[in-house]
C-alpha cells in the first residue's frame, strides 16, 4: 500500500490553476454581508439539471429513441423539431395541478420534493472540473453513493401518498430494486476505492492524471478492473429506475409506477429527479474508472495533445462528456433491451452480481497487494 | 463563515432533531412518524458533521435512513389495518413516568458533568478521518469487528431461513 494513501493533501499539483480555485473564490464572495456565493455554488448544478434534462434529457432521448426505431421523432416545432422542448414546457405549465380527493395530501406534496433533494444532495460531491467542486470533502465517494436513500424515502411517500394501487406496487418494487442493487454497485466502487487508496473526489481525478491520457485511467490500471466497472453500470441502471429494469414504472403493468397521479409541475419535479440522478451515477462511474475531469487524449511526441486539453474549461467540458456519453448509453440500452421480470431482477441482483462484485473486490485486493 | 453562522445552523439542525423527534413520539398517525424519523435522522447526522465525524454522518444516514427506516416504512405499508387502530399517545401511569424520567436524566447528567472527557479544543480535526478508521478497525479493534460481522451474518441467515418456502419438498413428491 502506497504511504499516499495515509497524507491525502501530500499529493503534488499539476495544475496550472490550483485545485478548486473557482469554488473556493466563489465561497469567499459576500454580498450584503450574507454568503452570497454558496448560493451560486448551489445553484450552478441545479441549472445544469435543468438545462440538461431540458435539452439532451427530452428533445435528445425523443431523438435518439426516433433514430434507434427508423422514425424521425419530433420534427413539427421549429427546424428539426429543437423547439419541441419549449412546447412541452409550456404544456407542463398550464397544466392543471391535481391532488386527489383521497390522497393523503402531505406526502403526496413533499414526495416529489424529497425526491428531488435526494438526487440533488449527490451533486454537492461532483467536481466540475479541477477548478469547481461544491465540497471537496473526504468521505465525498461514500456520501454520493449514500445519500440516495433519500431518493428511496421520497419515492416511498410519492406511492404511498398517491393512495393509488398501482402507485403503491411501483413505489414498493422500485424501493425493493434500488436497495438490493445498492449492495454490489457499493462493492463495485469500493474496488474502485482500493485503487485510489481515497474516497475524495478530487483525488480520484489528481490519482487518474498523466501525459499517456486515458491509460492511466483506472479502468486500463489494472486487468479486472473492467468487471467492478460493468457490475456499477448495470447496477446504476437498476438505481435510477432505467429500462431493462423499469420494472416500477412498467407500463404495461403498472400504468407509470409510482408517479402514476402526478400532473403538471410534480411531474416535472420527478422527471428532473430521475434525469440528475443519471447524470450523477453516469458521473460516478466516470470518476472511478473513466477518469473523471481528466483528459483522454494522449501526448504523442510533439502533438502533447493531454497538455492541450487539459485546464479548468476543459476538465469541465470532459466531465460533462463523459457523463453524457454513459446517458446516451442508458437510452440506447432503453431503446434495444426487453424489461426484466421481477423475479430475474433479483436474480440477477443477488446471484449473479453481488457474487461477481466479491470476486472483483478480492482479485483487486490482491492485484493492488501483491502485483502493483 | 463566521462563528454566528456556525451557531445559526447549529441551532437550526438541534430544532429540527427535537422537533421531528417529539413529533415522533406524539403523532396519531404511524406513517406520519414514519416519516417524520426522516428529519430526526439528517438532524442527527448534520450533528455529526458539526462534530468533524463526517464519516460517521455519511454512516448514519445510510444504515438509518437507507436501512432502517426503509424497513420501518415497509412495515407499516405491508401491516393490513394499521390505519384503522388508533394509536394511543395520552399520557399514562404518570408516576413511574416521571420517576424513570428522572433516574435517567439525573443520570446521564451526572455522568456528562463528572465522568465525560470533553474535548474541550477550539481546533478542529485535520485531514482525512476515514483512513484512522480503517486502520483502527483492522488493527486494533478486528476482534470485536470480525465478531460483529459474524453475528449480522448469522441473522442474515436466520432471516433467510424463517423467510423461505417449504414447498420444493411437495414438489419433488408430485
Amino acid at each position: 500500500m502506497s504511504t499516499g494513501a495515509l497524507l491525502p493533501n501530500s499529493f503534488p499539483l499539476v495544475m496550472s490553476t490550483n485545485l478548486n480555485a473557482w469554488s473556493d473564490a466563489l465561497s469567499e464572495l459576500h454580498l450584503f454581508g450574507m454568503p452570497f456565493g454558496l448560493i451560486i455554488i448551489a445553484a450552478i448544478p441545479l441549472v445544469f439539471i435543468a438545462l440538461y434534462a431540458l435539452t439532451y434529457g427530452v428533445y435528445g432521448e425523443r431523438k435518439i429513441s426516433a433514430f434507434m426505431q427508423d422514425r424521425l421523432g419530433p420534427m413539427e416545432v421549429g427546424k428539426w423539431g429543437i423547439l419541441q422542448t419549449l412546447a412541452d414546457i409550456l404544456k407542463l405549465l398550464q397544466k392543471e395541478d391535481i391532488v386527489n380527493k383521497s390522497a393523503d395530501k402531505f406526502l403526496f406534496v413533499i414526495g416529489p420534493g424529497i425526491l428531488f433533494v435526494g438526487a440533488f444532495l449527490a451533486f454537492a460531491v461532483l467536481p466540475f472540473g479541477p477548478a469547481f467542486i461544491g465540497a471537496d470533502l473526504n468521505v465525498g465517494l461514500f456520501y454520493a453513493i449514500g445519500i440516495v436513500a433519500l431518493e428511496v424515502v421520497g419515492i416511498l411517500a410519492a406511492g404511498w401518498g398517491s393512495n393509488n394501487k398501482w402507485a403503491l406496487y411501483g413505489a414498493i418494487r422500485s424501493v425493493a430494486q434500488i436497495v438490493s442493487y445498492e449492495i454490489p454497485a457499493a462493492i463495485a466502487i469500493l474496488c474502485g476505492a482500493m485503487m485510489a487508496g481515497t474516497l475524495s473526489m478530487q483525488q480520484f481525478n489528481l490519482l487518474q492524471q498523466g501525459e499517456y491520457g486515458f491509460l492511466h485511467f483506472f479502468l486500463f490500471q489494472n486487468p479486472i478492473a473492467w468487471l467492478p466497472f460493468i457490475i456499477y453500470f448495470i447496477a446504476s441502471l437498476a438505481e435510477t429506475n432505467r429500462a431493462p429494469f423499469d420494472i416500477p414504472e412498467a407500463e404495461s403493468e403498472l400504468v407509470a409506477g409510482y408517479f402514476t397521479e402526478y400532473t403538471g409541475m410534480k411531474f416535472a419535479v420527478i422527471f428532473l429527479a430521475e434525469y440528475g440522478s443519471m447524470f450523477m451515477v453516469s458521473a460516478i462511474i466516470s470518476i472511478v474508472f473513466l477518469g473523471g475531469w481528466n483528459s483522454p487524449l494522449p501526448n504523442i511526441g510533439p502533438l502533447s495533445l493531454n497538455d492541450w486539453t487539459t485546464g479548468p474549461v476543459w476538465g469541465a467540458f470532459w466531465i460533462v462528456m463523459k457523463g453524457f456519453f454513459f446517458i446516451f448509453v442508458q437510452m440506447w440500452l432503453r431503446w434495444t433491451l426487453p424489461r426484466l421480470r421481477v423475479d430475474q431482477l433479483m436474480h440477477l441482483c443477488w446471484k449473479v452480481l453481488t457474487p461477481f462484485a466479491f470476486v472483483a473486490f478480492v482479485l483487486i485486493a490482491v492485484w493492488e497487494i501483491y502485483v502493483k | 463563515m463566521t462563528n454566528t453562522t456556525y451557531t445559526v445552523i447549529f441551532y437550526l439542525f438541534a430544532a429540527i432533531t427535537v422537533f421531528s423527534a417529539a413529533f415522533v413520539v406524539f403523532s396519531k398517525n404511524v406513517i406520519y412518524s414514519a416519516f417524520s424519523l426522516l428529519f430526526t435522522f439528517f438532524g442527527v447526522a448534520a450533528l455529526y458533521v458539526f462534530l468533524s465525524a463526517d464519516f460517521i454522518a455519511v454512516t448514519q444516514v445510510i444504515v438509518y435512513v437507507g436501512g432502517i427506516l426503509v424497513l420501518l416504512l415497509f412495515g407499516v405499508m405491508f401491516t393490513n389495518k394499521i390505519m384503522l387502530t388508533d394509536l394511543k399517545t395520552e399520557v399514562l401511569n404518570i408516576v413511574p413516568g416521571i420517576l424513570l424520567l428522572i433516574t435517567i436524566t439525573g443520570g446521564l447528567v451526572y455522568t456528562f458533568l463528572t465522568r465525560a472527557e470533553w474535548f474541550t479544543t477550539a481546533s478542529q480535526l485535520q485531514g482525512s478521518v476515514v483512513e484512522r478508521i480503517g486502520f483502527e478497525t483492522m488493527s486494533r479493534y478486528v476482534l470485536p469487528f470480525e465478531m460483529v460481522s459474524i453475528l449480522l451474518l448469522l441473522a442474515l441467515i436466520g432471516a433467510a431461513f424463517l423467510a423461505r418456502f417449504d414447498k420444493p419438498r411437495k414438489m419433488n413428491q408430485k
